[in-house]
């Protein structure tokens, strides 16, 4: 997810989308991902390279590419609309590729990356998501058993702070920065203009290029990532609510897709001499009458319509109570046997 | 909340003539009923009721029973009994009877019923009628299992969360990859398979769940893994760990139907390249695996499907290939059995099993399947419910909708009148009920409109109300404080006049 939208916050959007590709290149498919970003960077009209997005300015990588799958974008990346999501609370209309179907066997990742504080996290300049609400998000998460083990890594300044809440049970969470630091960004890239990475998110993903979708690399590895003097904030994280040892933890757990798969050996027997079913479809179509073209606007009957009469209402309590003020504000001040000069 | 869940199976045992052992503490016909407890955890428990009918066999019964096989058996004496769903009738033949082949000692049919060998005497007797039942029904294992959401990690087998949570309906895709259409024209009939093979035994399933079957061939689709050459056998090779991380890049391009949200089963045919044929599994010990398939629990299965190389070699590509459905449907519907959980393998070796034939199940398969799935749904409803109410407790001012509180109201009384129809052994109307509850209850839940969003730090309730209020209030309780100081004052003067 990410949460920033303008110009000068290009480098969450390259954080999320860098992110995005190495998931998905350790094998997650695009049918799993959920991808919220304000997508407003690689057609923006102040990017020279338009269509691109960069991650790197030595290596020249294109985030963007050309099968990115955002699922929402742009203004549908509300609060509302990511805790719609987690909990599943999702207006039936949705389609499959915005939910997140996940069951009890299912292990979720989360990266956030945008500008916080100690305690929220700001969504697109207009709203705010506490971490009480992210914590009781997990907490619907996990009564309905829609996840097995939860991942969350979150890159902002005070990234701490949005774990501190949590308290349902298997959730490992990673931050970028502890409660009043701040965390930074990478390098600008001087023709583009901008800050192009933050740095907690750049070295997780040189981390993670040497990962492989059969690699037995664990949590702890990830961990030490993005050491003081690289970072320049401290990264932290949290295990206490996770039943595992993180030392037993794979990377691929949470970053990768690896099934357990099972031989088949039994088979079951099938007579094949039995006679032909009928198919199931009926023969004929039935006869329909040709269908019309409904007229988009009745022009004619708009022409001559008469104005619809509008009941008539009593004034409403405000206009009443603003009269009476003023009625009476003027008999205060002149005094009661004017009235009759009045009336 | 604890649960409580009694499941009541009427067993009737019936003891065909010469088989009625001595030592019977009642004459026949009588009634028994045994109870254990499989318990759960500290809030669930769980207890099975047997409730067993014994009784001598009938005079048609008698004729059934005189059968040259034990299938003619089953055939003639189903035709003769009415059980409902859940219900299990078990003959008890001589042990000299020829229905048995030598070594059997009990036979299963493909419907409600068993014949047993009458040896060992009434206890040896009662423990076999106990294990058979056991297997007919459901096992301590089959519903800790089913209630896997409430037992502790440790105590469960490895293998218990893998069957396919028990569902409204589910999707079913057939897809053909064939990544190298320059060589194999591949060509399955693939409607015909599905309306021959695959929609009796989903009619059969069809009180489980609703189904949908859709097929696709997908071109140019490779497999992550490439396969290792064997010289010995001089075909390639598909080591078991490398399997896993074939699933994965074909899934990305499996796509599934936008509109509907239960879960999708998919069983894919992979025909390889001719630089690839023949492509052998190979199972953990180094065997080729038989059926060349593999399958993923909830996900679906694979199966590998070879192409005969051409006699000659210079034969006009590409070559057309005409999919054997019969076979691959055999390896997918067995495929489709195991991912519902239906395995036949753990079975003492004296058992012998009929085979359901088309019909890909027995009925006390499915009556497994209705069993496990009851419990389920029973145990989600009420931890659905629970965190509802802990939801509404603790976020006050949510406004709950007039559907949404009689969802609830009927979620509770369809899992309240579920478990009343367990508890009376109707597995049939308690599936029901336990369905209808289960569709409330996610109705209930994840209704749009409960979403809280508004969460107000009591400091800034402070930061936002003190600079509004307070200025305001400022000349207010001034004014007050000089109203009462008045009105004091008023009381005290006509005292002091006086």
């Amino acid at each position: 997810v990410c949460t920033s939208r303008f110009w000068f916050n290009y480098r969450h959007v390259a954080n999320t989308l860098s992110v995005y590709r190495s998931v998905k290149r350790l094998g997650i498919p695009d049918s799993h991902i959920v991808l919220m970003l304000a997508d407003d960077m690689a057609c923006n009209p102040r990017n020279p390279k338009p269509a691109t997005v960069f991650s790197h300015k030595n290596m020249e990588l294109n985030v963007y590419g050309d099968d990115v799958e955002v699922d929402y974008r742009s203004y549908e990346v509300t609060v509302e609309n990511f805790l719609r999501v987690l909990t599943g609370r999702i207006p039936p209309s949705t389609p499959r590729s915005k939910r997140l179907l996940s069951d009890d066997r299912s292990n979720i990742l989360i990266y956030m990356t945008g500008h916080g504080g100690n305690g929220f996290l700001k969504f697109q300049d207009s709203e705010e998501i506490t971490n009480v609400e992210l914590a009781d998000a997990f907490e619907q998460m996990w009564q309905k058993r829609r996840y097995n083990e939860l991942l969350f890594i979150i890159d902002t300044c005070q990234g701490a702070s949005m774990y501190e809440r949590f308290y349902s049970p298997n959730i490992m969470a990673l931050a970028s920065s502890q409660v009043g630091e701040d965390s930074l960004s990478h390098q600008p890239d001087l023709g583009i203009g901008v800050h192009l990475m933050d740095r907690y998110t750049f070295y997780v993903l040189e981390f993670l290029e040497e990962i492989h979708p059969a690699s037995q690399t664990n949590m702890n590895d990830l961990f030490q990532v993005c050491p003081k003097s690289l970072c320049v904030s401290t990264p932290g994280h949290r295990t206490d609510l996770f039943q595992r040892d993180p030392q037993n933890v794979l990377i691929t757990d949470f970053f990768g897709s690896v099934r357990k798969v099972e031989i088949t050996t039994e088979t079951i027997n099938l007579d094949s001499d039995l006679p032909g079913f009928e198919s199931k479809l009926p023969q004929d179509e039935l006869a329909t009458e040709p269908l019309k073209y409904a007229e988009q606007l009745p022009v004619a009957q708009i022409i001559h319509q008469k104005p619809k009469q509008k009941d008539w209402h009593p004034p409403g309590g405000f206009i009443l109570g603003l009269w009476a003020l003023i009625i009476m504000v003027f008999f205060k001040t002149y005094g009661i046997k004017h009235m009759k000069h009045i009336f | 909340r604890s649960a409580q869940f009694q499941l009541a199976v009427p067993v009737a045992v019936v003891f065909a003539p010469g088989s009625v052992p001595a030592d019977l503490p009642r004459p026949l016909p009588f009634r028994d009923a045994q109870e254990t407890d499989i318990s759960v955890n500290l809030r669930t428990s769980v207890t099975s009721r047997y409730e067993v009918t014994y009784r001598g066999t009938t005079a048609r019964e008698e004729a059934a029973l005189d059968a040259a096989t034990a299938r003619d058996a089953d055939v003639a004496l189903h035709m003769l009994q009415d059980a409902p769903l859940g219900s299990l009738t078990m003959y008890v033949v001589p042990e000299t009877s020829s229905l048995l082949p030598q070594g059997i000692s009990v036979y299963v049919g493909k419907h409600r019923s068993a014949l047993v060998r009458a040896e060992g005497g009434l206890a040896a007797l009662r423990a076999r009628l106990r294990q058979l039942t056991q297997v007919m029904s459901f096992t301590a294992a089959s519903i800790a299992a089913a209630l896997s959401d409430r037992v502790p990690d440790g105590q469960l087998g490895p293998d218990a969360r893998r069957h396919l949570k028990s569902s409204l309906g589910y999707e079913i895709t057939f897809s053909l990859l064939n990544p190298d259409p320059k060589s194999h024209a591949v060509e399955w009939d693939i409607e015909d398979a599905v309306n021959r093979y695959v929609q009796p035994v989903l009619d059969k399933l069809s009180l489980v769940a609703n189904f949908s079957v859709d097929s696709q061939i997908l071109y140019y689709a490779v497999l992550g893994v490439t396969p290792r050459f064997d010289k010995e056998s001089s075909s390639f090779l598909l080591s078991a760990h490398s399997l896993p991380h074939v699933i994965n890049p074909v899934e990305a391009r499996l796509g599934s139907s936008a509109a509907s949200l239960y879960p999708v089963l998919n069983f894919l045919l992979y025909v390889p390249e001719r630089s690839h044929s023949p492509l052998y599994i190979q199972d953990k010990d180094g065997a080729t695996v038989s059926t060349n398939a593999f399958h993923s629990p909830r996900w679906g299965g694979i199966m590998v499907y070879n192409v005969e190389a051409p006699a000659s070699p210079q034969v006009s590509l590409p070559l057309r290939v005409d999919v054997d459905m019969v076979r691959v449907m055999e390896v997918f519907l067995a495929q489709l059995r195991l991912l519902f959980g239906l395995s036949r393998e753990e079975l003492p070796p004296e058992f012998l099993l009929e085979s359901p034939g088309n019909e890909g199940l027995a009925d006390w398969e499915l009556d497994r399947l209705l069993w496990a799935h009851t419990v389920e749904n029973i145990a989600t409803v009420s931890t659905t419910l629970t965190s509802l109410a802990q939801l509404l407790d603790k976020i006050g001012n949510i406004v709950i909708k007039d559907d949404v509180a009689s969802e609830v109201y009927q979620a509770v009384s369809s899992a309240q009148s579920a478990m009343a129809e367990l508890s009376a052994g109707h597995l049939h109307s308690a599936f029901q009920a336990s369905k209808e509850a289960v569709t409330s209850s996610e109705r209930a839940f994840f209704d749009p409109s409960l979403l809280h969003l508004l969460y107000f730090p009591d400091d800034q309730k402070f930061a936002i109300y003190i600079p509004l209020f307070l200025p305001m209030a400022v000349p207010i309780l001034l004014s007050l404080a000089k109203i009462v100081r008045e009105a004091r004052q008023r009381k005290k003067l006509p005292t002091k006049i006086d």
